[in-house]
């Protein structure tokens, strides 16, 4: 080896890389091109496929101009912006208030409510459309009050905001109990000292605290809406959404590039509201800091009786949406003869749709746990705990946070004009279950991910410089210390991705074959055929499906934590 | 590996060190014109360092003068941008950690919090194919050694600060590295424990001959510890040298500021030896051959309250402005015309402030020694 004294301005030296180095880039490397593969190239076929005619030929803008052109298209996007708006300003102020009652007053039975309130994101979010119908359709067990409203029917935009309402609640919820528990009770003791008013002290500490949850919830909310597929398909009769377009023009008219083009109108909004609250919550981090004490609402009689009163109502509603769904499921015949009946069960097995349906969701949920888990955390741990191949780890940063600016039917939309182009050597995978798994893995990616970083991020930063100092290579550290520590992390990524896979419909609408119909595409399958009592009964059983599997994570975290995190107790000393 | 087997090891290594020259295995360590720039952030420019070996070597400076940075270059956690290392006659520059030879301890402890004790100090043992019996005899040696006999089983949870700075330092040392490396090893713990670990890895240290560099941004911890102190500010090296020789004899003004305090006097140097400060003379050693303003240095010890002789040189009458009670001794800040209307501030016992019944508003004679002066 010869002396290394670059003149200054030469090139700066490079370290060579230890063979243990090597395995983390090449690790690294192959979950890039795995997401290159299987999101970049998909969504850029999009891109393509709009400026593109029906022969591949370039066409430029014309496929804009043409939907532009068409009443009829233009009008679904004005529907799409003012019905996600809409749900947005109602859900987003309930809420908060709900979120407010929880984390700042002293009501009880609150980790009640808090389950009951997050109980729709067990659900296929069109669980919430369906009980919507029984409950003021045209056979609805209470349609007097729509009308006396004032509306003709609840099918179209009233019955779309609505459901949209139940099904957004509890992300938006999820969003401000975070925002509203990072409190400090140092300010709140300060104004109180100060003799500040309640008033003043909400507007001038809470609010500003909870400023970044509710932009993000207020994102979140209008992104979720206006990229829902499932909930206008079931309730919106005649009224057009954007993400029902996308399905009729792609399934329906085979019509590609318009497809394309609506595909990237989906898509805009969702990577606007995506980049706004990346930079608002790049800002949030900084908000409190580690001295910080947490505040402990005090009891106030009048206050927190207002407060039950609204988190009791709030739940009742979401109750009484659970629980018609579940009702009418079991009904004989809506509304004629409701006594209880294993009928749209047995039916649904019977003709065996729906226990393949099922069974196949079941495949699809604990592949994409699998799998996705194993790759989120080993993506994860190579970008944040690996030392080299610098060039490649803002590419895969990007691509690791990329799918959630990505509507789900986007996503779908794009593995269609990529797999099922003939000449693709992954053609073969197009129609397979696998095919499903991979696009729902990279669907939830961002969520999984960033929970991983998180977990990794709390470790100590020196954990891999000691391992290489006592020569022991990564892998090893990876699975003596880091895995071991991160047990509850896995478990929490896998519940995620099992429960998301169970209720997605948005991406794997495009990629079923009859092989690989899930359950809850098999509820739209049901309803278009008018059976309503088995789709109702199909969301149930996803919806307890989902239930059963997540208190079955829960045990399974809870005894993890016993076997594996004896070494978090100094107490046992 | 015991120690004497370590040591063959080491002179094998040495001895192999091709074409190294003879100096090159003199110094255990040699640094060549190391740089870092990040970006266009100059953090290191062209640090120039040998170290002996068996040497106990501090880097020593404020936040952001770029001494973990040299560290973690030595260590290989960072890459140079420009330069050489050298170790034990082996080039070491390009090297990646893995296949560098030594051991690190950090701030943070960074103990693998699920293994027990004795899992994490055998955790580079049980790499090396040491067998089950010989490693856990080893673990042994080194838990005593550190001074937690008997705590194999515990985890690092159940232990203090102090302790578990303890058992990464045994760890460190397990596979019985070259060099050690402490990166600020102390800053976490509490004054008392912090003053009793650092005689603990000085003792230590001398006892395995190990060659050691240690970060730290406390002076007192350079100064008790280390056989060389090397002052670094800005991404520069200030000062090379024993505690003693960095603290009497600082070679630049940032060195005297920086380690211990200092009083800091403008006057004029003349020929023949003599200083003046405002209107007053005073003999000095230091000799000019021109006229020259410049800033003395000198420390609150070398301002003499007794023993003053009458018709003693460089004596001066102040009155006393503050007195910061320290305990057996008091920092007190002198008025004196004689300075020129500087401040000057100098120690004195409590046991002779009382003799003399001296309080704010007191005068006394104080002398500055000549010799202790230092010029910039």
């Amino acid at each position: 080896m010869s002396a290394v004294l670059p003149a200054s301005g030469a090139r700066a030296l490079r370290q060579r890389a230890h063979w243990s180095d090597r395995i983390a880039h090449a690790t690294l490397a192959a979950i890039v091109a795995a997401l290159v593969v299987f999101l970049a190239l998909p969504l850029g076929l999009i891109l393509v496929k709009a400026v593109q005619d029906k022969d591949g030929a370039f066409v430029g803008l014309a496929n804009f101009a043409s939907y532009l052109a068409t009443p009829s298209l233009l009008q679904s996007f004005v529907n799409s912006v003012w019905v996600a708006l809409l749900v947005t300003i109602v859900t987003v102020p309930l809420a908060f208030g709900f979120a407010y009652a929880l984390a700042r007053s002293c009501i009880p039975w609150k980790a009640t409510f808090r389950t009951i309130a997050l109980i729709p994101l067990l659900a296929p979010s069109l669980l919430s459309a369906i009980s919507l119908i029984y409950w003021f359709g045209n056979q609805g067990a209470a349609r007097g009050l729509v009308v006396a409203l004032g509306f003709e029917n609840i099918y179209g935009a009233p019955g779309i905001v609505v459901a949209e309402c139940f099904a957004v609640f509890p992300h938006a919820l999820m969003i401000l109990l975070s925002a509203l528990a990072l409190a400090d009770a140092r300010l709140y003791e300060a104004a109180d000292a100060l003799g500040t008013s309640t008033a003043r002290k909400f507007r001038t500490i809470t609010l500003p605290g909870a400023k970044y949850g509710l932009i993000s919830a207020a994102l979140v909310s209008f992104t979720l809406v206006i990229t829902d597929f499932g909930i206008p398909k079931v309730i919106g009769g005649n009224f057009n959404m954007l993400a029902t377009d996308v399905f009729k023009l792609v399934i329906g008219q085979q019509d590609f590039q318009r497809g394309a083009v609506v595909g990237l109108f989906l898509l805009a909004p969702a990577v606007l509201t995506f980049g706004i609250d990346w930079l608002v919550q790049r800002r949030q981090t900084a908000m409190l800091t580690a001295r910080a004490v947490p505040l402990k609402p005090r009891p106030a009689r009048g206050f927190d009786a207002l407060m039950l009163g609204y988190v009791g109502v709030v739940s009742a509603l979401m109750l009484a949406m659970i629980g018609m769904a579940v009702f009418a499921s079991f009904a004989t015949y809506w509304p004629y003869n409701l006594t209880p009946s294993w009928k749209h069960y047995t039916m649904g097995f019977v003709d065996a749709e729906v226990g393949d349906a099922f069974l196949n969701s079941l495949k699809l949920a604990a592949g994409t746990a699998f799998f996705g888990t194993i790759v989120v955390f080993v993506g994860a741990y190579m970008l944040e705990k690996t030392r080299g191949a610098d060039a490649l780890r803002p590419l895969a940063r990007l691509l690791a946070m990329l799918p959630m600016a990505v509507p789900g039917l986007v996503l779908g939309l794009g593995y269609i004009f990529f797999f099922n182009a003939a000449d693709n050597p992954l053609h073969g995978l197009y129609g397979t279950l696998a095919i499903l798994v991979v696009c729902t893995i990279v669907h939830f990616y961002t969520t999984g991910h960033l929970t991983a970083v998180t977990a990794l991020k709390s470790l100590d930063a020196e954990f891999e410089a000691v391992s290489a100092s006592l020569k022991v290579p990564f892998f090893k550290t990876f699975w003596r210390v880091t895995l071991p520590i991160c047990t509850p992390t896995l478990v929490d990524i896998a519940r995620y991705f099992f429960i998301n896979a169970m209720t997605t419909i948005s991406a794997v609408v495009f990629l079923y074959s009859p092989e690989t119909k899930v359950a809850a595409i098999a509820i739209l399958n049901l309803d278009e055929a008018g059976e309503a009592g088995a789709a109702a009964a199909c969301a149930v059983l996803i919806t307890a499906g989902s239930t059963v599997v997540t208190l079955l994570f829960l045990a399974l975290g809870a005894w993890i934590e016993r076997r594996t995190q004896a070494w978090r107790r100094p107490a046992a000393r | 590996m015991d120690e004497a087997v370590r040591l063959e090891v080491r002179a094998e290594e040495v001895a192999a060190g091709r074409g190294a020259s003879r100096a090159a295995v003199a110094d255990y360590l040699r640094l060549e014109g190391v740089r870092k720039a990040f970006g266009s952030f100059e953090a290191l420019r062209a640090i120039d360092l040998a170290i002996a070996h068996g040497e106990f070597v501090c880097f020593l400076g404020p936040s952001g003068c770029g001494k973990t940075t040299l560290l973690r270059i030595v260590a290989g956690l960072e890459t140079q941008t420009a330069g050489r290392i050298v170790q034990a006659g082996r080039d070491i520059s390009l090297l990646p950690p893995a296949e560098r030879d030594y051991g690190i301890v950090f701030q943070s402890y960074a103990l693998f919090p699920n293994l027990s004790v004795a899992d994490n100090v055998a955790y580079g043992l049980v790499n090396r194919k040491v067998p089950k019996t010989k490693a856990a005899a080893r673990v042994d040696e080194l838990l005593k050694l550190v001074g937690l006999p008997g705590s194999g089983a515990k985890f690092p949870a159940q232990l203090s600060g102090g302790q578990q700075q303890r058992i990464a330092l045994a760890r460190a040392l397990a596979t019985s590295p070259g060099l050690l490396l402490l990166d600020e090893p102390l800053s976490a713990l509490d004054a008392l424990e912090r003053v009793r670990l650092r005689q603990e890895i000085r003792s230590l240290q001398r006892k395995l001959g190990v060659t050691t560099i240690m970060v730290t941004h406390d002076q007192e911890e350079a100064l008790s510890v280390a056989d060389r102190i090397v002052v670094m500010n800005h991404g520069a090296i200030e000062q090379v040298g024993t505690p003693m020789e960095i603290y009497r004899d600082p070679a630049t003004p940032f060195v005297a500021d920086f380690v211990g305090k200092i009083n800091v006097l403008s006057g004029r140097l003349r020929p023949g030896r003599e200083l003046t400060i405002g209107a007053s003379r005073f003999e000095c050693v230091h000799d000019t051959d021109a006229e020259r303003d410049v800033k003395i240095y000198l420390r609150p010890e070398d301002v003499l309250a007794r023993p003053i002789a009458p018709g003693d040189a460089n004596v001066f009458d102040g009155a006393i402005d503050k007195i910061e009670f320290l305990g057996s001794y008091c920092l007190v800040r002198v008025h004196a015309d004689a300075m020129g209307a500087q401040p000057i501030t100098v120690y004195l016992s409590l046991n002779f402030l009382a003799e003399q019944g001296l309080e704010v508003g007191s005068r006394l004679p104080l002398k500055l020694l000549p010799e202790r002066m230092r010029f910039f």
